[in-house]
């Protein structure tokens, strides 16, 4: 065992995958430059000298280096591929939606795109630009698997088994949560280390984690929102609330099974997002819960999310564009006591 | 060229105003007051200084995540620009915008493009509006070498170049795209060279030579007027500091700092100015310190600012 945050999870995940597969390689960009940085979050730093050839650094050409990576699956390999900052999959998404995303289909199953594409999301400061949420623009794409780790434990697990699915597999992480101490260190960052087992492990992507039991209410959550799910639970124990709580980590195709047997449980559901309201993954999640288990809730599914407005700069807004345990522990509150 | 002398001292006093500016708030954010991330352009002052020289009051100017130095040179002033870094409601964008976004369009500037080369298509369009309303108006748009490889940078430039827009592609060539220098993702690492085979003018210029800039983008601007654009200068310069906050910048060689930081465009245009006979190291100085009072009172007030409120988050979303 050892105490690991997720940048070194991720590493460790990378460097076990590459040395198992010889088609697995890394793309993007700074990722392997001597003297630089592996990547804009450290991910893959020191790997260049590990595995020569396969730390392939690109221009800054999102859209051509996504396209790589899919035409590159086709034929066998097992690209792992980033953008430094979520947003900058905008650019990306034609390759990764109109490509990878359909080739199955379109060939009538004859093509598998078995690529990884791995990206930062959250305000951290930054402004508009470099801080959405982009779990939403994707979880609605048929032929992609969508996941949003939240602890270094699944993180490495759920990279792994990332790499070896034969499907596109976006792979969100949070800023904010690739460590909460030195050189990562931002204002605002939580600790997400996790003790990680020697030997290798995969964590399932389609399989949602009870973090919390409790029999009053289903608190939902991914990345930072699990965080400021349990939070948010263990101020509501103070007051003699016992929250479930669920981090959903598998963002398309949600696990039903998990999710519905709390809420078989508890009967009523609070769901975190970071990003604006409308349109988001909760709204999906939520419509989702009425349609299979309308009969238990209690009361109608409570969404927490950010406004519907561009993330702001100034750390007063932003700080309030970003769902707290506060707002979360309310929300469930007023769902309890009315 | 035979330069005025005000105008010359004019241009010395904004590339002191934007290293000094710079250098204040690389302290700020070392100190622990200033918010968010920084992306810097000491070094390239003649770069920004140059160009926006060439340009009038009605023309425009695009920028990118590194907009503090084309900021301070459109017109911004040093307060609107502090505040706004603090996230003030007082700064150039009420605060919502930051450092990788600071912009006045009431000044001529757009809010900085943050996502790389994605204010290349959107200057062109700019260009078309002012051909098609025949204004005489001219956008410089700038960006860095590690755009080109984007395709918005070719899409964007090709149709400037079929229609001819009044755009000036500005790309400031400092070797290093992040961390990523030139050579490792450029089979022809010489810029200007696109233009050519998207059929208009490319130029490359010593980008650290401030009256080269600005000859050259004087005579592009009056290209692009007279209906001759768009015009890609290729301005070769080198940034003294990190790529953005946390950079020790270990990827770059030491032979090479050197070499570049030798040619600072700053020291090369006091020695130049020195040697004209009109102008004393006096007249220097005393601009210098003018520029650090600016400055200092900048600070002072920007830390009084006042911020927004809650109200303010869900404001600006619509027009
Ligand atoms: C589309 C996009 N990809 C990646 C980034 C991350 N990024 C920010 S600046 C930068 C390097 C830009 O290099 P260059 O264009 O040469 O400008 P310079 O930093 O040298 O001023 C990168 C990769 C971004 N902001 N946008
Ligand atoms: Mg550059």
């Amino acid at each position: 065992m050892k105490r690991q945050g997720i940048a070194e999870a991720l590493r460790d995940a990378i460097t076990e995958e590459m040395t198992r597969d010889p088609s697995v390689f890394c793309i993007g960009e700074d990722i392997g430059v001597p003297g630089g940085w592996g990547g804009a979050f450290t991910v893959t730093l020191g790997l260049s000298e590990k595995f020569p050839g396969r730390i392939i650094d690109t221009p800054i050409a999102e859209l051509g280096f996504t396209g790589i990576a899919v035409g590159a699956a086709m034929m066998g390999m097992r690209p792992i591929a980033d953008v430094q900052y979520g947003d900058f999959l905008f650019l990306a998404s034609d390759q990764l939606i109109n490509n990878a995303a359909k080739m199955r289909y379109m060939s009538g199953g004859a093509i598998t795109v078995p690529m990884v594409m791995r990206a930062p999301v959250g305000a951290t400061g930054r402004g508009s630009q470099h801080a959405q949420s982009m779990e939403r623009y994707f979880t609605g794409v048929p032929g992609l698997k969508v996941v949003a780790v939240s602890n270094a434990y699944d993180a490495k697990g759920m990279l792994k088994a990332a790499v070896r699915d034969d499907n596109p597999v976006l792979f969100f992480e949070h800023k904010l949560l690739y460590g909460s101490k030195g050189a990562r260190a931002e204002p605002g960052a939580v600790d997400a280390t996790s003790e990680i087992p020697e030997g290798d492990y995969t964590v399932p992507l389609d399989k949602a984690a009870v973090r919390r039991e409790g029999n009053d209410v289903t608190l939902l959550g991914w990345l930072l929102m699990a965080h400021n799910s349990l939070a948010a639970a263990g101020t509501l124990g103070g007051e003699g609330i016992d929250a479930e709580v669920i981090d959903v980590r598998s963002l398309s195709p949600f696990d039903y099974e998990t999710i519905g047997a709390s809420v078989r449980k508890t009967g009523r559901v609070v769901i975190a997002e970071e990003g604006p309201k409308t349109g988001g993954v909760s709204a999906e999640l939520a419509a989702g819960i009425a349609e299979r288990f309308g009969k238990f809730l209690k009361e109608p599914v409570v969404r927490v999310a950010s406004a519907d407005v561009p993330v702001p700069f100034t750390p007063i807004l932003e700080n309030d564009y970003r769902p707290d345990a506060a707002k979360i522990a309310a929300a469930a509150r007023k769902l309890i006591k009315g | 060229m035979n330069l005025d002398r005000d105008f010359v001292l004019g241009l010395y006093r904004k590339l002191v105003l934007i290293r000094e500016f710079e250098e204040r708030v690389k302290f700020l954010f070392l100190e622990g007051t200033m918010p968010g991330t920084i992306h810097q352009c000491q070094g390239q002052e003649a770069t920004a200084v140059g160009v926006c020289a060439a340009l009038g009051a009605s023309d425009y100017i695009t920028s990118t995540f590194r907009g503090h130095g084309h900021a301070l040179a459109k017109g911004l002033s040093v307060q609107e620009m502090l505040d706004e870094l603090f996230g003030a409601s007082t700064g150039c964008c009420k605060g919502k915008g930051g450092s990788m976004h600071v912009g006045n369009m009431a000044k001529g500037m757009v809010p900085g493009i943050a996502i790389v080369a994605g204010g290349i298509p959107l200057a062109a369009g700019m260009a078309l509006a002012f051909k098609m309303r025949k204004t005489g108006q001219v956008v410089a748009c700038f960006f860095g070498d590690g755009a080109v490889a984007e395709g918005a940078f070719h899409e964007g430039v090709n149709m400037a170049a079929i229609w001819d827009l009044p755009v000036i592609f500005v790309c400031e060539n400092n070797l290093y795209g992040a961390s990523t220098r030139i050579d490792k993702v450029m089979k022809n690492p010489k810029v200007s060279d696109r233009a050519a085979s998207y059929g208009f003018r490319g130029e490359t210029v010593d980008g650290n030579d401030v009256i080269a800039v600005y000859e050259a983008a004087t005579k592009a601007a009056a290209e692009c007027r007279a209906g001759k654009g768009p015009v890609l200068l290729e301005l070769l310069t080198y940034r003294r500091t990190g790529h953005s906050r946390r950079d020790a910048c270990h990827y770059q060689a030491k032979t090479e700092k050197e070499a570049w930081f030798s040619r600072d465009p700053i020291d090369r245009f006091a020695t130049q100015l020195l040697g004209r006979g009109d102008i004393a190291i006096a007249d220097l100085e005393a601009i210098k310190a003018a520029v650090e009072k600016e400055i200092e009172d900048g600070v002072v007030n920007a830390k009084q600012a006042p911020h927004p409120t809650l109200a303010d988050l869900t404001t600006d979303v619509l027009a």
